[in-house]
């Protein structure tokens, strides 16, 4: 029998600490079978930050950098202008990106930082236990929410991706979703778009991947999907935002 | 013997730096050091090096933490303001144990402050600083020649140790003009085979302060107290003025000890037989040339442009044997020799 799939090298044969449902462990691989399919396992630096993501460390077979809450593109930054010949990405939350990182993420795209940002968007706090974050829809309930967000306290949800397209050193962003065979597969062509772009030293580049938290959002998994697909979509609407000439 | 040359402090900082292979600065504005940020945004280019201005300390710190954990010689300069904006950033690369210097050039506090020279932060500096169990290790040039020898050498012991190195200055110091002699620059740096970078030949590197688990964090915390014990034994510098017949002892660091010199020879001329006793490290603390007088010695005098913090460490290198007095000027104000002769005149009436 013809082996027809294995796992990447670029993966460590670790379980995953991630919940039932979560889609961190799909995000994972896919960013894994990019680096490898480019064959760039021996020249990619991860920079992990904090939120559940923060033990990807233990997860991406390549060398990695921890760093704190927000400042993993500053992090990125210092990395890329040692090796201007690596690849180097971020991978980062929502309340990791959009609430305590915004500056650094903001400017790492102003200067046109040649990194790649993976953005996982799933509109809470998942590790300290959902949390609002400042994606979280209005009306949603979260730890810190409990009567459902207030726009009237709290403001509205944060287009972080919209907000980078715009900076002049950003040349690509997408988002995309994962809750379905097309659109994981989508994803993942997101994914290697960002990482040839960088490699071929255009610039920043961030990918926002809608995703699910059935913890915290006390969804099952399936419905935690649709859930997604119903609300977090309709929020953030996929598509390309911004993409130089050849990629449209 | 090479040239002397007349450089600003601040100025003279950043050439030893890039004298000893730091070819990455990462900063934000604020005074009174924002020379040295100038200096390296036009020199480091000369050496095919990177100066970047990042959007704030706190991202310029985590720059220096990437460029550090990528195995350059990297640098950072700030002043209290932005040091303490540093301080998470500074805990991470403890943790991490990624070698770095960084430069605080004191100013008068707190919050705002003041932008004249001021020593309000030796407890942040000499304590760590962020959260968590570490400490840095943090050298205190009195002159620009030092300045530049300490800076020079903080780099080597950054990466001996895997450790930040802080030089702990003020503004007088960065201000002042003084004739240097410039080190060589150095050849070959040491190798680096913990940090992240192209690893065809080698296992995956993973430069991180995070240890779930607690077994191995107290594990990493022991180890790391080991490493201080080993600066502690190594590394402790200091120097003295005028000790030998000494009854009286000023206990002074960084541009303070320049006034207590002068303070000293006025006293001498008095007949008074005072001397100066000038920690060089602040951390690791000198105590053992404390030990050596406390005999001979009626007070120990620390004198400070703080309300008192380096006597923390004068009382603890001589316990009770002595009485340790305080005099300093605040906020900014510079002491004059005058003042601190006329206080060592007031406390040897008062022991008597």
């Amino acid at each position: 029998m013809n082996k027809v799939y294995s796992s990447p090298k670029t993966l460590v044969d670790v379980p995953m600490h991630y919940c039932p449902g979560c889609t961190h462990g799909i995000i994972h691989r896919l960013v894994a079978e990019v680096v490898e399919e480019m064959g760039f396992m021996s020249k990619t630096i991860g920079i992990a930050s904090v939120g559940c993501s923060c033990f990807c460390y233990d997860y991406f077979n390549f060398d990695m950098v921890a760093t704190a809450h927000g400042r993993a593109p500053a992090t990125a930054t210092g990395v890329k202008r040692v090796h201007p010949d690596c690849l180097v990405f971020t991978y980062q939350g929502d309340g990791d990106l959009a609430a305590i990182g915004t500056a650094e993420i903001i400017h790492s795209a102003v200067r046109g930082e040649k990194i790649s940002v993976i953005f996982v968007n799933n509109g809470i706090y998942g590790m300290t236990g959902g949390q609002m974050a400042p994606t979280t829809l209005p009306e949603m309930k979260a730890t810190t929410s409990p009567y459902g967000r207030n726009t009237a306290l709290t403001g509205y949800p944060i287009k972080m991706t919209e907000m980078l397209a715009l900076q002049d050193g950003c040349v690509y962003a997408e988002r995309t979703k994962i809750s379905s065979i097309a659109t994981i597969n989508r994803t993942k062509k997101a994914i290697r778009k960002s990482f040839e772009l960088q490699m071929a030293g255009k610039g920043f580049s961030v990918v926002e991947i809608l995703s699910t938290c059935p913890t915290n959002w006390g969804i099952e998994p399936l419905k935690a999907i649709k859930w997604m697909e119903d609300n977090l979509e309709a929020y953030y609407p996929v598509g390309v935002i911004k993409a130089p000439k050849e990629v449209e | 013997m090479a040239k002397k040359i007349l450089m600003k402090g601040s100025e003279a900082i950043a050439e030893a730096a890039v004298l000893n292979g730091c070819r990455y600065f990462f900063g934000y504005p604020i005074t009174p050091q924002n020379e040295i940020p100038e200096y390296l945004s036009k020199r480091l280019p000369e050496v095919q090096g990177t100066f970047l201005q990042a959007e704030s300390e706190v991202s310029a710190i985590y720059m220096v933490l990437g460029a550090g954990a990528a195995g350059a010689r990297v640098m950072t300069s700030s002043s209290s303001p932005g040091i303490s904006l540093k301080q998470e950033g500074i805990s991470y690369m403890a943790g991490a144990e990624v070698p770095c210097v960084i430069v605080n050039i004191m100013r008068g506090g707190p919050g705002l402050g003041a932008i004249q020279g001021a020593q309000p932060d030796y407890w942040q500096a000499t304590r760590g600083g962020g959260h968590g169990d570490y400490r840095l290790l943090v050298l205190a040039p009195a002159t620009v020649q030092e300045a530049v020898d300490l800076t020079y050498q903080a780099f080597d012991l950054a990466d001996k140790y895997r450790n930040p190195v802080m030089i702990l200055g003020d503004g007088i110091l960065a201000q002042i003009m003084e004739p240097v002699e410039l080190p060589e620059a150095s050849k070959q740096l040491p190798e680096k085979a913990w940090t992240v970078g192209k690893n065809e030949n080698r296992q995956r590197n993973v430069v991180s302060s995070s240890y779930p688990k607690v077994d191995e964090l107290e594990k990493v915390n022991i180890r790391l107290h080991e490493r201080y014990d080993q600066i502690k034994k190594n590394e402790v510098r200091w120097d003295s003025y005028l000790t030998d017949d000494a009854e009286y002892v000023v206990v002074a660091y960084g541009s303070a000890a320049r006034i207590a010199k002068a303070a000293i020879k006025m006293a001498r001329a008095e007949g008074i037989k005072v001397g100066l006793l000038r920690p060089i490290s602040v951390w690791p603390f000198p105590i053992e040339p404390f030990q050596k007088i406390i005999t001979q010695t009626k007070f120990f005098l620390s004198f400070e442009m703080s309300t008192g913090q380096m006597i923390d460490d004068v009382r603890l290198a001589i316990g009770n044997e002595r009485p340790v007095y305080h005099y300093g000027r605040l906020g900014g104000v510079i002491p004059l020799p005058e003042e601190l002769l006329a206080k060592i005149k007031e406390l040897i009436k008062e022991v008597q």
